[in-house]
C-alpha cells in the first residue's frame, strides 16, 4: 500500500470514528464515555491523512525538481530514484487489514450485541451497594439491572408491592422459556454481559427474539438459576407487554457510575 | 499518468510486485497501483453490498461483527494516544534524554522503567507503539520490555477501574499493583540475560534526516498508526472468532479445582483480549472463581492476549513474539500466585 492510499484509508477510518461518533451508532459498540476519545481520534487520523497527503505532494515537487535539474543524466539514473522511493513508501500487507472494520462500521453497522450472546453467557447480576428510594408511580419505571438486582438480593421488599414497568430485549432458552434480557456492558461489547429476567403471568402470545419490549409486572418469589453459570434470575409476573423501538443506549451502563 | 490510471486491476498487481519497471521515470511519485486497487475494492464492497449483509445475518456472524467491530473502535482511540506519544518521542526527544533519565546499568533501569509505566494512561494498545520508540530512541530492550508490560496494569486509570470493581476486596488493587510490576520487571532482567538483539527486529522507518520536524512527525504517526492498525484488526478478528464460537459453559467445570480455575481464567484473559481498564469488572462478575485466579486473569490480560501477541509481532517482530508470549504468560501466573498467596 503506497502513501496515496494509506492517506486514503487513514482519512476514512477517521472519518468512519466521527461519523460513529455524531450519531448514536458508536453507543452499539462502547460506552458513552468514549464519545470524546474517539471524535478525538478521529480528527488526529483525518490530520494524519491530510498531513501525509501535503507531504507526499510536497515531496512529488521535490523529485520534480530533481528530475529537472538532472535531466541530463540517464534515464536509468532517475528509475533509480523512483525505485528507492518507491521501496521507502511500502507498507506491509496487513496494513489492508484496516478496510475490514470500515466495512464494517459504514456499510454493514452490526447492531448491538443480542439474544444470541445472551443466551450463550451466564446472567452477570450482582448484589448492588444500596437500594434508591423509587420514584412516584404506579407503574414505576426502573431499569431492568435495578428491578433484577431488588428482586433477587432484597426479595422485592424496596419496591413495596408496586407494579414495575423495565425495558429489555426477548431471548428464548433451549425450552422455549422466555426472558427479557438487557446485555450490561463496562468498557466495550467485548465485555458486554447479560443480566435476565424470567417472564411469567401474561405473555405475548408470539415472542420474536431480539424484539424490544417494554413490559409492565409485579414482583413474583419464583427464581431459577442460569444454566450456563448458576447465576439467580429472578421473574416478573406480566400483566401487560408492548413492542417499543430499539433504545437509544441498547446497553446497560449503570456499572460504569 | 495516463497510462497507469486507466491500466484494469489485473494489470495494477503485477505492477506492484515489480515496482520501477522503468516506464515511469517522471511520474511525479505517484504511484496509483494501491490507490487503484483500494478504489476498486471500495467500489465492489458498495456494489455487492446486498449480498454481503445478507451473507451476515446470522446470529453467530452478527454477534462476530458486533465484537470485532468493538474491539477495534474501543482500542482506536487508545492506539492513536500511543502513535502520537511514540512519533513525539522518536522525534521531539533526543536520545541523550533516555541516557540521562535512566540508570545506565541494565538491571537498574529495569525497575525504573517499569515504574515509570503507572505514568501512561490508557490500555495496552497505547504502550507497544509506545515501547517500540523507545528501543528506536536507544533505551535498552529490557527497560523497554518493563515499561511495556506494567504500563497497561498499574497506571491509575486502571487501579481506579479496579478498586471500584472490587469494593469488598481493596486488596486486590495492591495485588495488582504487585503482581504486574513483579511480573513486568522480571520480564525486563529475564530478556537482559537470555535476549538475543537478532530476535528483535524494530521496523525499518525512513530515516528522519532531511526532513522537518513536521514532516518526521506525521510520517511516524502514519507508519505506526498503518502497522500497527493492521495488526490491532488481525487480534480483533481472533478474538471476535473466540467469543462468538467457544462456548462458556466450560468455565464452570474449570472453577471447580483450584489449580485448573487459575489456568482457565488466564486463558480466558488470552482469548477475550479485554481492554485493561474494563478487564476488573469482567474479573469481578465471574463469582464462582477464587480471588487467586481473579488475579491471574487481571495480571494475564494487560500483558498478553491475542490482540497485543499480533501487535507484537508487527512492532518486535515474529521471532519476538514468538518467544516473548509464552514467556510473558507463565511468569504473569507464577507473579500472580505467588502475589495471591501472600496477599490475598
Amino acid at each position: 500500500m503506497n502513501r496515496q492510499a494509506q492517506a486514503a484509508v487513514l482519512f476514512l477510518t477517521g472519518a468512519a470514528l466521527l461519523h460513529a461518533g455524531f450519531t448514536d451508532l458508536y453507543l452499539r459498540y462502547v460506552k458513552a464515555g468514549l464519545r470524546p476519545l474517539l471524535l478525538a481520534a478521529g480528527v488526529v487520523l483525518i490530520a494524519a491523512a491530510l498531513a501525509t497527503a501535503w507531504y507526499e505532494w510536497k515531496r512529488a515537487r521535490r523529485s520534480k525538481g530533481e528530475a529537472a535539474t538532472a535531466k541530463a543524466a540517464e534515464a536509468a539514473d532517475v528509475t533509480d530514484i523512483a525505485d528507492a522511493h518507491e521501496h521507502v513508501h511500502r507498507e506491509p500487507r496487513i496494513s489492508w487489514l484496516l478496510v475490514l472494520p470500515l466495512f464494517a462500521l459504514i456499510l454493514v453497522a452490526p447492531p448491538a450485541l443480542g439474544s444470541y450472546s445472551a443466551m450463550r453467557t451466564g446472567t452477570a447480576l450482582q448484589q448492588p451497594y444500596g437500594y434508591a428510594k423509587l420514584p412516584a408511580g404506579d407503574p414505576v419505571p426502573v431499569s431492568l439491572v435495578d428491578y433484577a438486582g431488588r428482586a433477587v438480593y432484597d426479595h422485592g421488599r424496596s419496591l413495596g408491592g408496586r407494579s414495575v414497568r423495565i425495558t429489555g430485549f426477548v431471548a428464548v432458552d433451549r425450552t422455549g422459556a422466555p426472558y427479557l434480557v438487557r446485555m450490561a456492558l463496562n468498557c466495550c461489547a467485548a465485555d458486554a454481559q447479560p443480566v435476565k429476567v424470567g417472564l411469567t403471568g401474561k405473555i405475548p402470545p408470539v415472542l420474536q427474539p431480539d424484539a424490544w419490549l417494554e413490559v409492565t409486572g409485579r414482583y413474583t418469589t419464583e427464581r431459577t438459576r442460569d444454566p450456563v453459570n448458576h447465576g439467580p434470575i429472578p421473574f416478573l409476573q406480566v400483566t401487560a407487554a408492548k413492542p417499543v423501538p430499539t433504545p437509544h443506549d441498547p446497553y446497560d451502563e449503570t456499572w460504569n457510575n | 499518468m495516463a497510462i497507469t490510471e486507466e491500466a484494469p486491476p489485473g494489470a495494477a498487481a503485477p505492477q506492484q510486485a515489480a515496482p520501477g519497471t522503468g516506464k515511469r521515470p517522471d511520474q511525479e511519485g505517484w504511484h496509483l497501483s494501491s490507490p487503484l486497487a483500494l478504489t476498486l475494492l471500495l467500489v465492489v464492497v458498495v456494489v455487492l453490498q446486498g449480498p454481503i449483509r445478507g451473507a451476515l445475518s446470522t446470529p453467530v456472524m452478527q454477534s462476530w461483527m458486533t465484537v470485532f467491530v468493538a474491539v477495534v473502535v474501543q482500542a482506536l482511540p487508545f492506539l492513536v494516544l500511543g502513535v502520537l506519544l511514540s512519533a513525539a518521542i522518536a522525534v521531539f526527544v533526543p536520545p541523550s534524554f533516555f541516557a540521562r533519565a535512566l540508570p545506565s546499568r541494565p538491571a537498574l533501569a529495569v525497575p525504573v522503567a517499569g515504574m515509570a509505566g503507572a505514568v501512561l494512561p490508557g490500555c495496552e494498545c497505547a504502550s507497544v507503539p509506545v515501547a517500540g520508540a523507545l528501543v528506536r530512541r536507544g533505551v535498552t530492550p529490557a527497560a523497554a520490555i518493563a515499561f511495556l508490560l506494567s504500563a497497561p496494569a498499574i497506571n491509575p486509570i486502571v487501579l481506579t477501574a479496579t478498586a471500584v470493581a472490587f469494593p469488598r476486596d481493596p486488596e486486590m488493587v495492591v495485588g495488582r499493583f504487585v503482581a504486574s510490576l513483579l511480573v513486568a520487571c522480571a520480564m525486563g532482567w529475564l530478556w537482559q540475560r537470555l535476549g538475543r538483539t537478532d530476535w528483535l527486529r524494530p521496523p525499518a522507518h525512513a530515516g528522519h534526516e532531511g526532513q522537518s520536524k513536521g514532516e518526521a512527525f506525521w510520517g511516524s504517526v502514519r507508519h505506526d498508526m498503518m502497522h500497527a492498525g493492521g495488526f490491532l484488526v488481525l487480534g480483533a478478528m481472533a478474538a471476535a472468532t473466540l467469543k462468538a464460537v467457544a462456548p462458556e459453559s466450560w468455565l464452570r467445570t474449570a472453577a471447580d479445582n483450584p489449580v485448573f480455575s487459575v489456568l482457565a481464567l488466564a486463558v480466558l484473559a488470552v482469548v477475550l483480549s479485554i481492554c485493561s481498564e474494563a478487564d476488573a469488572f469482567v474479573a469481578a462478575s465471574l463469582t464462582q472463581f477464587s480471588l487467586t485466579a481473579k488475579l491471574a486473569f487481571l495480571v494475564v490480560g494487560p500483558m498478553i492476549d491475542l490482540k497485543l501477541f499480533a501487535m507484537q509481532a508487527g512492532t518486535f517482530g515474529r521471532g519476538f513474539a514468538l518467544r516473548f508470549a509464552p514467556a510473558t504468560f507463565v511468569l504473569a501466573i507464577a507473579g500472580a500466585v505467588l502475589t495471591g498467596a501472600v496477599l490475598l
